[in-house]
């Protein structure tokens, strides 16, 4: 249960991560603009209330895992991990820069704090899956949860449903799966491009426990999360219905704004939305 | 003569030599590593007894994963298992895996730098009778460009064995190229091995070798032929096995080249990008001298028994000889 005081505090700190998410692609002048802004709400609510985890000692043995399976919306991984304490805030403006640690998806070996290097979509899951089946073999699925951030778009992938096939067989019940369904891809709405619907009664067919929750409820997120880890029986998927680009008006439900970082105008312009409309 | 320092099978020519195919030597290899280490773990794409992980299945059922026909999941899992501190060894045919899924090895794999084994058995031509679909010829060039990746391709099946050992205990990717057909058995038990050392398995009765063969995987027996023959037809020649293309023995490879100034390179792969590609590119920069490529010349396979084949894409022992031949010819 999450108490008032506790979601207004998620809130202000999502209007930040997106904030810094803004600051750092108008500074990279590339990157993706609707995915992160999307997943605010979402990596805020993992950072700093479901994760067991320590920035401190980034690499504690007993931490969840969280793996990021489409890299492209790193931004907001970065920006939520440098806001709970793994890195300056400040290094966020070296995103895509030479040399830097934040690269354009994320690399493990420029940025070992991250569970996996990711880009190519279709990829995280299964490994979310090997990490979860570990665990299991070593009976340790009891102690510790294995989630993987996925979008909507990645599954189109065939990796993918080799993946949901595989984890519904071996029923992980420490694997927890969220994708964010916000409708849209590069070059289209996904129910055009290649519909996914009856996306939920997919999943089910496959032996997942499948919830549906608003992806921008912090209530209902942490319910969903809640229920999913109290199902002994399967793995669960959590879709989750987010609006890309969210919190940004101009931005909001647009899929031309899935890769493109805003111009130094269009960023002072979302700036100054976001700073308007943070919680007090 | 062979080298009498590396304790190679003194049967090798005789006609009751053993023989076994090379994938056979991992299954065991398999078995006595996960009796050694119990976060080895055995993952497979619906080719359990093919690929030889039916012994590790048998005695390690908990650690032992069916991933059905999915061998994009197959190596993606791994990399997650290996995450957690596991050493996975996946296998597949050669031409699924690497085959199908290499771009998920390179991100996962390579770039995430996770270890864990690709095993690529029913590698070459000497698939046989399956045909050009399944005889992966492009599988050395495909995973050689990884960086991070280490690419072994044993010559028997003891090696095969001590190959798989060695691996177990790195902490680096690896792939590990495998035979179907039996071959003859060239090592023993008593051979040593070290990833990434070459080893000259023929040396002259006398004097110095006037060219370097340098063979990888099953076509070290036919190479070892070949040499015998040479020598007693008075040309000296000195073999070496390549079992590990990466990382590749660079120093060996000069070395040889330096004293024979003639090398012919022998494999069951494509010679475009393949082993004898990578000796080339040591030898253009330390030390060039005239190359000949035993290999499959850019064309695809066909249906045959493996023996057909090899001698109808120009890779048995005459081949070999005529190749021997022709860089000797070019010295100078």
């Amino acid at each position: 249960m999450l108490i008032e005081e506790k979601i207004k505090e998620l809130e202000k700190k999502a209007n930040d991560i997106r904030q810094s998410i803004i600051e750092m692609l108008v500074e990279a002048k590339s990157g993706h603009t609707a995915g992160p802004l999307g997943m605010a709400d979402i990596f805020t609510l993992f950072y700093f209330h479901i994760l067991k985890h320590n920035p401190e000692d980034p690499f504690w043995e007993d931490r969840d895992r969280l793996v990021l399976s489409n890299g492209h919306i790193c931004p907001v991984l970065y920006a939520t991990m440098a806001h709970s304490g793994y890195f300056p805030i400040e290094e966020l403006k070296t995103l895509r820069k030479l040399g830097t640690r934040l690269q354009g998806h994320p690399h493990r070996e420029y940025l070992p704090f991250v569970e996996n290097s990711s880009g190519p979509l279709g990829e995280g899951l299964s490994q979310a899956i090997g990490m979860a089946l570990a665990d299991k073999i070593d009976q340790k699925d009891k102690d510790r949860f294995i989630y993987c951030v996925m979008s909507d778009g990645e599954l189109d992938e065939g990796n993918s449903w080799e993946g949901i096939m595989f984890a519904g067989k071996n029923r992980l019940r420490n694997l927890i799966a969220i994708v964010d369904r916000n409708n849209i891809q590069i070059d289209g709405f996904t129910e055009h491009i290649m519909p996914l619907e009856p996306l939920a009664d997919k999943w089910r067919a496959f032996n997942w426990h499948v919830i549906e929750v608003g992806g921008h409820d912090f209530r209902a997120l942490n319910e969903a999360i809640e229920e999913a880890q109290r199902i002994l029986e399967k793995p669960t998927v959590i879709i989750a219905h987010t609006i890309p680009g969210k919190g940004v008006k101009e931005f909001e439900r647009d899929y031309k704004w899935h890769g493109k970082a805003p111009s130094k105008e269009e960023g002072k312009m979302a700036l100054k939305e976001l700073r308007e409309n943070r919680p007090v | 003569m062979l080298n009498p320092h590396l304790k190679l099978n003194p049967k090798i020519f005789s006609t009751d030599c053993e023989q076994a195919p090379i994938r056979k030597g991992f299954g065991q290899g398999l078995l006595l590593a996960g009796e050694t280490d119990k976060n080895v773990v055995a993952l497979c794409a619906d080719l359990t007894e093919s690929t030889q992980m039916n012994f590790f299945a048998e005695k390690f059922p908990k650690r032992f994963i069916e991933m059905g026909v999915a061998e994009q999941n197959l190596v993606t899992v791994s990399s997650g298992m290996a995450a957690m501190g596991k050493i996975p060894f996946c296998s597949s045919y050669a031409m699924f895996s690497p085959g199908r899924n290499w771009e998920q090895i390179r991100t996962t794999i390579a770039y995430n730098d996770k270890p864990v084994k690709i095993v690529g058995s029913h590698a070459g031509i000497s698939v046989g009778a399956d045909g050009g679909t399944h005889q992966a010829l492009e599988d050395i060039a495909l995973m050689r460009v990884l960086p991070n990746m280490d690419v072994i391709s044993p010559c028997d099946a003891i090696e095969a064995k001590k190959a798989t050992l060695a691996l177990a205990k790195t902490k680096k990717p690896a792939y590990l190229r495998l035979a179907r057909e039996k071959t003859p058995i060239i090592t023993t038990e008593e051979t040593s091995f070290e990833i990434g050392k070459a080893q000259i398995y023929w040396i002259p009765d006398v004097g110095l070798a006037q060219v370097g063969i340098i063979v990888t995987g099953s076509l070290t027996y036919r190479a070892i032929l070949a040499a015998k023959e040479l020598e007693a037809e008075g040309i000296k020649t000195k073999v070496m096995n390549l079992s590990a293309i990466v990382p590749i023995d660079m120093e060996a490879i000069t070395a040889l080249a330096k004293e024979s100034k003639a090398i012919v390179t022998v494999e069951e792969h494509q010679i475009a990008g393949g082993m004898g590609s990578a000796v080339a590119e040591v030898l253009a920069k330390s030390y060039p001298v005239p190359m000949e490529f035993i290999g499959i010349q850019n064309r695809f396979g066909q249906s045959g028994t493996p023996d057909e084949l090899i001698e109808h894409y120009g890779m048995g022992k005459n081949s070999i000889k005529e190749a021997v031949k022709k860089v000797l010819k070019r010295k100078l």
